[in-house]
């Protein structure tokens, strides 16, 4: 009896080294996953390469100067052009400023609702509600702001100038309540409350449940338990929130194309109808433009591009830095 | 004395009827009053009246919960007031756009609109003339479209996040939130200096797709980031230890895994970009015949129809064409949000 050979396999090689399907497929999911600096990239390159001289000629003036002019000679060629936003940059925060006054408060109060008095199907159905709001287009609130709320919030608005228009905002030049920044900006308002109330709601949801419920056996009343746990927990994403609400609100065309009374002036008076934002500028003056008042286009589109791009990476910030922390 | 019967279990933190009867009595005390003040001072109207019926409810509470029990209280029964007003406010626009695009729209339904388009009349003609084909078949190319270039990407960027988690997960998480914000006018000028004026030198669907897709890429990402991380751990690694690689593991286990996510991901993105108008506006050129090439000629879509009848038309006719249209619009877009509802809602249970 001969003893058989016992074959003993080769131990396999261990390796850390990722196999070639790996490597491509990381490969690729990485070049992916950099689609969206490349995008962002190319959105600043072209709109600079387009825009750029126009910020070279105007230099600060296209910022900060009011005057948006184009004058052509006979045969049609420009003999003499002035560009600055300046006057739309006013009207772009004044909008942007009265949506975030009016929006977040009340959205910061319903994502309370929200999370802590709603219960059960109410509390569902009211959630689908405020996500599907914030999925309805920037032209459905238009025309409804245009057709339906203007005539109610003219009314508030003559009420305001009745009676505190001795406050410099409230003040009207002429007696023109329609289409006036005011109502642009509740427009804006409504249109950011569902996206504060749900950013805000997915905050406060995280509030860590013992810290609530140290709070109630220590006999706190619910007021009493938000102001000092929930309410320091999610100041930082509640102010981020708002901040991307902002972002939102700067960019938004055609809602205020619609609802606002866009003229080419400083207007401060919220309840006078004159205003308008960069983006309403941009949609106004892009159907009657030649080539060089569309490069100043592009420049203005820059700009907006770079403001909310800023108010984005500060919400960011704010988010992720100060969102879910507390005493 | 038997020791069987147990006591019932005692609620003292539960609302009596008596309270709730005390509560309502309050509210039609408040009522009755704000219709005096109503009365008697220039405030007018419904919203005149509720905002006077929430200042007096809530202020009849306070006094109330004060006397009964303390200032605590009372100040805690003012936030539940202000809190409920916050919630309604809310709701109260949604209701109002809802109810106003139904009532309006409904003039402006026929069933030939959806066979006609609007090559032979204008916004201004009697609403049963012509109709919305060539917008519908527009808008479902050109988000279709829009759809091919953004999945791809937007799923690869959640792999990337959510597989991968390189050292640039961090930047390309805000890269991509900002992204989200990039203004919808934006995307519109970028095609324009990017592709239309140097390239193509004309207006078309594709263009359109194109500037979609940047506003869709985002919401694509975010929500199938989401999804995928909804995916639980031991999946991934019952994948490895099989013996998959990472490849195998992602494409026969989690993706598979995360199907239904996907689609939510995928619904989720065409609701966000069908309103669309302001990058639709400037690059596709809004049409009135059916087109079906997507890269030549003027592309016909929903919000441009919606737009041009209100704003180049001036009779009832052209503004219930344009209702219409925002009621055919909503329409779909309740249509995908419910989809998505079930879609995702389904997955959970």
């Amino acid at each position: 009896m001969s003893i058989q050979e016992i074959v003993i396999p080769l131990p396999r090689e261990l390796t850390t080294k990722p196999r070639r399907s790996d490597r491509i497929f990381r490969g690729v999911v990485t070049v992916g996953g950099m689609a969206s600096l490349v995008i962002l990239g190319l959105i600043a390159l072209f709109l600079s390469v387009k825009g750029i001289h126009i910020l070279r000629e105007e230099k600060f003036d296209f910022v900060f100067g009011s005057k948006w002019e184009v004058i052509t000679d006979d045969s049609g060629t420009i003999a003499e052009s002035t560009f600055g936003i300046g006057a739309m940059l006013v009207g772009t925060l004044l909008c942007s400023l009265i949506a975030i006054a009016v929006g977040v408060p009340i959205a910061v109060l319903s994502a309370l609702y929200l999370t802590f008095y709603a219960k059960g199907l109410v509390k569902n159905v009211l959630v689908s509600i405020v996500d599907l709001m914030a999925a309805f287009p920037s032209l459905l609130y238009g025309f409804w702001g245009f057709f339906i709320f203007m005539s109610s919030a003219e009314y508030w608005a003559k009420l305001l100038n009745k009676y505190f228009g001795f406050i410099p905002f409230f003040k009207v030049p002429a007696p023109i309540f329609e289409r006036s920044p005011l109502i642009a900006g509740f427009i804006l308002a409504i249109m950011i409350i569902p996206i504060v109330t749900s950013i805000s709601r997915e905050i406060f949801d995280q509030t860590p449940l013992d810290r609530i419920q140290a709070a109630y056996a220590l006999g706190a009343s619910k007021l009493a338990m938000i102001r000092a746990v929930v309410i320091p927990f999610g100041r930082g994403g509640v102010i981020g929130g708002a901040m991307l609400g902002l972002g939102r609100a700067m960019g938004e065309t055609v809602a205020v194309y619609t609802v606002l009374n866009i003229v080419y002036q400083i207007n401060w008076q919220v309840l006078f109808g004159a205003g308008g934002n960069v983006a309403s500028l941009i949609l106004l003056k892009f159907g009657e433009a030649g080539p060089y008042e569309v490069d100043a286009l592009m420049a203005a589109g820059l700009i907006l591009f770079m403001l909310t791009l800023s108010v984005n990476a500060l919400a960011d910030l704010l988010i992720n830095s100060f969102g879910g922390k507390g005493r | 004395m038997s020791l069987n019967t147990l006591p019932t279990p005692q609620k003292p933190w539960k609302t009596t009827n008596r309270q709730r009867l005390s509560t309502s009595l309050l509210i039609v005390a408040a009522a009755l009053i704000s219709l005096v003040i109503i009365g008697s001072t220039g405030l007018n109207g419904k919203l005149g009246f509720l905002s006077t019926l929430f200042i007096t409810s809530s202020s009849l509470i306070f006094i109330q919960q004060w006397r009964l029990r303390d200032v605590a209280a009372a100040k805690d029964s003012l936030l539940s007031s202000f809190a409920l007003l916050g919630m309604t406010l809310t709701v109260i626009p949604i209701i109002s756009i809802v109810s106003t695009v139904a009532i309006k729209g409904y003039k402006g339904i026929h069933i030939g609109m959806f066979f006609n388009d609007m090559s032979l009349n204008s916004v201004n003609d009697p609403i049963k003339q012509g109709g919305l084909l060539h917008a519908l078949v527009g808008t479902i190319i050109m988000v279709g479209g829009a759809l091919i270039i953004s999945f791809p990407i937007g799923v690869l960027t959640a792999l990337y996040l959510t597989e991968i988690r390189g050292k640039l997960s961090r930047p390309i998480k805000f890269l991509v939130q900002a992204m989200s914000g990039v203004p919808s006018i934006v995307a519109g000028l970028f095609i324009l200096s990017s592709l239309v004026y140097p390239i193509t030198k004309s207006l078309s669907g594709m263009m359109g797709s194109l500037a979609l897709s940047i506003l869709m890429i985002p919401t694509i990402a975010r929500t199938s980031e989401e999804m995928l991380r909804l995916i639980p751990h031991e999946l991934r690694e019952a994948g490895v230890a099989l013996g998959g690689t990472q490849w195998r593991t992602v494409a026969g286990v989690v993706l598979p895994a995360a199907k239904s996510g996907l689609v939510t991901a995928v619904i989720l993105g065409m609701a966000r970009i069908i309103g669309e108008t302001a990058p639709l506006l400037l690059v596709s050129g809004g049409g009135d015949s059916v087109n079906l090439n997507l890269t030549s000629g003027a592309m016909g879509s929903l919000p441009y129809y919606i737009w041009k009848a209100f704003l180049t038309g001036g009779t009832e006719d052209a503004f219930a064409r344009a209702w219409g249209g925002l009621l055919v619009l909503l329409a779909f877009i309740f249509i995908l949000f419910g989809s998505a509802r079930f879609i995702s809602g389904r997955k959970v249970s």
